[in-house]
């Protein structure tokens, strides 16, 4: 493997509470050092990173990669690659494929499709229950053992207080957090967007910040009697962010993440029914917008994460009602987060890279998320100043749906390395 | 595919202005006499098509429809689809588009989901027309509504109206709130909590909590249709009590300070929303809504085709010299 040189960048590494010039030499798949005018062997490939910012590889816990089921959306090969495309050198892939991952043949699955993709890592989430139905366990020391860093039934809510109480007991034998997708369903029923006052003018079944919070609030209550870690999925509402800040003051063990449309946009986003704003949770108020960048500047929120979520042109194609939710975040998260929160100054650019790679590592317990000497060589370059318009024709993921296209961005990945392989180089 | 003082589509009377709205009211006004004629027809469309696009089942409003454009002597086709679900075969837009594949002018569409006319306006250049999407809009029985209160009170400015009942699903509230706040009426909104929609002041509107105090304050009382599914989904507990708490009862009315005029878009549950000895009596005008509906909707097609006002009153087609004039 040949060693690679990233001079004269601004380096970055919240870990270790190191932000300054330096070079960042990488050998054998790891950190080798980090420091001043360091040389290198002559066989070394050399990268430039002068104006540029290197940190920790970026890490999202969230992304449905569609495979198995629905490979034409996106794949693990593809979703890989649109990750290293956005600076991420990991994502966490969500089980509600088709089959579910709820097995460790399943978890195997991806696993090897991800190394057989070479891109960025892939780390499978299992389902929590069988078949994501919400009534029996799915195996969890068989999932961890294949290789699942976490267990999730997200896109459904665990209704059952009970099998939630008993997935954060079992949990803690295998270390690994619970993520939920946090919503009452019987108040989100046939709901399409916010209930406020745009779902009010456009006559759409709103879903209330309430039906969020209780389950924000009933996950909290459980955390705190079982002892388990509960881990919060795209938080969207003013609300949920008070519950969590009150439950990290008591010491509850529970983590959160947002996502960049939840910080970027509103409600007003559905106006003309576009069906590139529907998502859920959706698109809240302007003060649950606030609150969400509040959050991830008081560390209330441990992590920013993107809800990748491919559909196909002709999904959105359709009645509001009835398009399907989500859009996809790989290659925009970087450009929205350096835009919407460090370029108006909510983040210093540490606190982002503390939020998009060392807080998910430290939660999900996973590699990376630092540039201490010999960890693994995930590293990610990127220009904080490039200006540019997302096109989604130039993604690489397989689908296209995003409401940002067309926006301008400030900064985005050049360079994405993942176990000392160079994965993505802009332009290359 | 014509441009005309409207614009290309009526999806709504959020998207008009109140000098867009008179004109329609204007307009509606000479076509109300061709339905008094021996000889109900002018030539006004004659040559175009129009597509009566039903995806939820109606009566009243797609009967109107087609007396305005058979009056107007269009030619028309109705096509009354099933379901908007995907499941049940072919996409909204695959539908129009295949419609439009064989020249029409003019798609007037009922459609479950809100936004569906916008929709559809946006993907094909016939002129779209919304008659009824969802719990969005339903622009003509708001303009109609508009038509007869101004019949009875010469004016709609300052008229205080209330909207009475399930305000939360119903696509004629929302074309009353903004056709009537457009043309300077005071707006209530009287129902039981469960069945206003979230914010629904920020539109402008006074909220109204009992029958009582709308019958109080307001000129007219737009008393809507309550759908009977609504108690299986948990926001009423019955119709009996639905009547005894909000029924608009001639005993209630005899208390009012003035006499209101009542209206109801139909069709009506008698003995639920509204007792029959109010619905016949001498102070509803649910039945000048009927015919004043063919009026509005002629005016609309008349208008969307490029129509001006000023030929509406012998509507015999655009006089020559004043082609291209618009």
């Amino acid at each position: 493997m040949r060693p690679i040189l990233i001079r004269g960048g601004r380096v970055i590494d919240p870990s270790r509470g190191g932000d300054g010039i330096a070079d960042v030499y990488i050998e054998d798949g790891k950190v080798g050092s980090v420091g001043r005018d360091l040389g290198s062997p002559d066989e070394a490939l050399v990268l430039d990173a002068t104006g540029k910012i290197v940190t920790p590889g970026f890490i999202d816990l969230h992304v449905h990669l569609r495979e198995p089921g629905q490979e034409d959306l996106e794949t693990v090969a593809t979703g890989a690659m649109a990750a290293a495309a956005g600076g991420f050198s990991a994502v966490c892939a969500m089980p509600n494929t088709d089959p579910v991952t709820d097995n460790q043949a399943a978890i195997g699955f991806i696993v090897s499709q991800a190394q057989r993709a070479g891109k960025a890592r892939v780390y499978p989430i299992g389902a929590i229950s069988l078949g994501q139905k919400g009534q029996q366990l799915a195996e969890f020391g068989e999932l961890v053992g294949a290789g699942a860093v976490a267990v999730s039934d997200d896109g459904k809510p665990v209704v059952s207080s009970h099998l939630m109480r008993t997935a954060l007991e079992y949990a803690r034998t295998f270390g690994i957090p619970v993520a939920d997708h946090c919503e009452d369903p019987t108040l989100a029923a046939g709901g399409a967007m916010h209930e406020g006052i745009v779902s009010t003018r456009l006559g759409l079944k709103g879903i209330p910040a309430a039906a969020e919070e209780i389950m924000v609030a009933r996950n909290i209550l459980l955390a705190e009697l079982t002892g388990g870690h509960i881990h919060l999925c795209h938080m969207s509402t003013r609300g949920s962010v008070d519950l969590i800040r009150r439950a990290k003051d008591q010491g509850i063990r529970v983590t959160a993440e947002a996502c960049p449309h939840h910080f970027t946009l509103t409600h007003e986003a559905c106006e003309g029914y576009n069906t590139n704003a529907k998502m859920n949770p959706p698109l809240r108020e302007p003060a649950d917008r606030e609150a969400i960048r509040q959050g991830l500047r008081d560390g209330t929120i441990d992590a920013i994460c993107t809800d990748h979520a491919p559909h196909h042109y002709d999904a959105k194609e359709r009645e509001f009602d009835d398009a399907p939710n989500g859009i996809i975040g790989l290659e925009t998260a970087l450009g929205l987060a350096l835009t919407e929160l460090v370029e108006t100054e909510v983040l210093t650019l540490c606190d982002l890279v503390n939020r998009m790679s060392t807080m998910p590592a430290r939660i999900f317990n996973l590699p990376g998320g630092t540039l201490t000497p010999g960890a693994p060589a995930d590293i990610t370059i990127s220009d904080p100043k490039a200006v540019w318009t997302v096109d989604p024709n130039s993604f690489f993921s397989k689908s296209r749906n995003t409401p940002f296209a067309g926006r301008r961005l400030t900064g985005r990945a050049d360079v994405t390395i993942v176990r000392g392989n160079l994965v993505y180089q802009r332009g290359r | 595919m014509s441009t005309s003082s409207l614009g290309k589509d009526l999806v709504g009377l959020e998207p008009l202005s109140a000098e867009q709205i008179l004109l329609i009211l204007d307009t509606a006004e000479p076509f109300k006499e061709v339905s008094e004629r021996a000889i109900k027809k002018v030539p006004a469309l004659r040559g175009k098509t129009i597509v009566n696009l039903f995806f939820e089942a109606s009566t009243r409003t797609r009967i109107s429809f087609e007396f305005a454009e058979k009056r107007l002597s269009a030619d028309t086709v109705n096509v009354a689809a099933a379901g908007s679900s995907v499941s049940k075969g072919e996409t909204l837009v695959d539908t129009a588009k295949n419609l439009e594949a064989m020249r029409i002018d003019m798609v007037v569409i009922r459609h479950g989901a809100s936004g569906a006319a916008q929709f559809l306006g946006q993907r094909i250049r016939s002129n779209v027309i919304n008659a009824g999407d969802g719990k969005h809009e339903h622009p003509t029985q708001g303009l109609l509504d508009m038509l007869t209160l101004r019949d009875r009170f010469k004016r709609i400015k300052g008229l205080k109206v209330a909207i009475c009942g399930d305000i939360l699903h119903s696509r004629v509230a929302r074309s009353n709130i903004w056709g009537l706040t457009k043309l300077g009426a005071e707006v209530g909104v009287c129902g039981p909590a469960t069945l206003l929609p979230r914010q629904v002041e920020e539109l402008g509107v006074t909220i109204l909590p009992r029958i009582e105090d709308a019958i109080q304050w307001a000129d007219a009382l737009n008393v809507l249709r309550l759908q009977l599914e609504r108690m299986e989904a948990g926001f009423l507990p019955s119709l009996r009590e639905y009547n005894r708490v909000f029924g608009v009862t001639s005993e209630r009315l005899a208390r009012a300070p003035k006499e209101l005029v009542i209206l109801h878009p139909g069709p009506m549950n008698r003995g639920v929303e509204i007792d029959s000895d109010v619905a016949d009596g001498p102070h509803s005008v649910i039945l000048p809504q009927v015919t004043n509906g063919v009026a509005v909707r002629m005016a609309v097609l008349y208008l969307l085709a490029g129509g001006s006002p000023d030929w509406a009153a012998g509507a015999d087609g655009p006089p020559r010299e004043e082609r291209g004039d618009r």
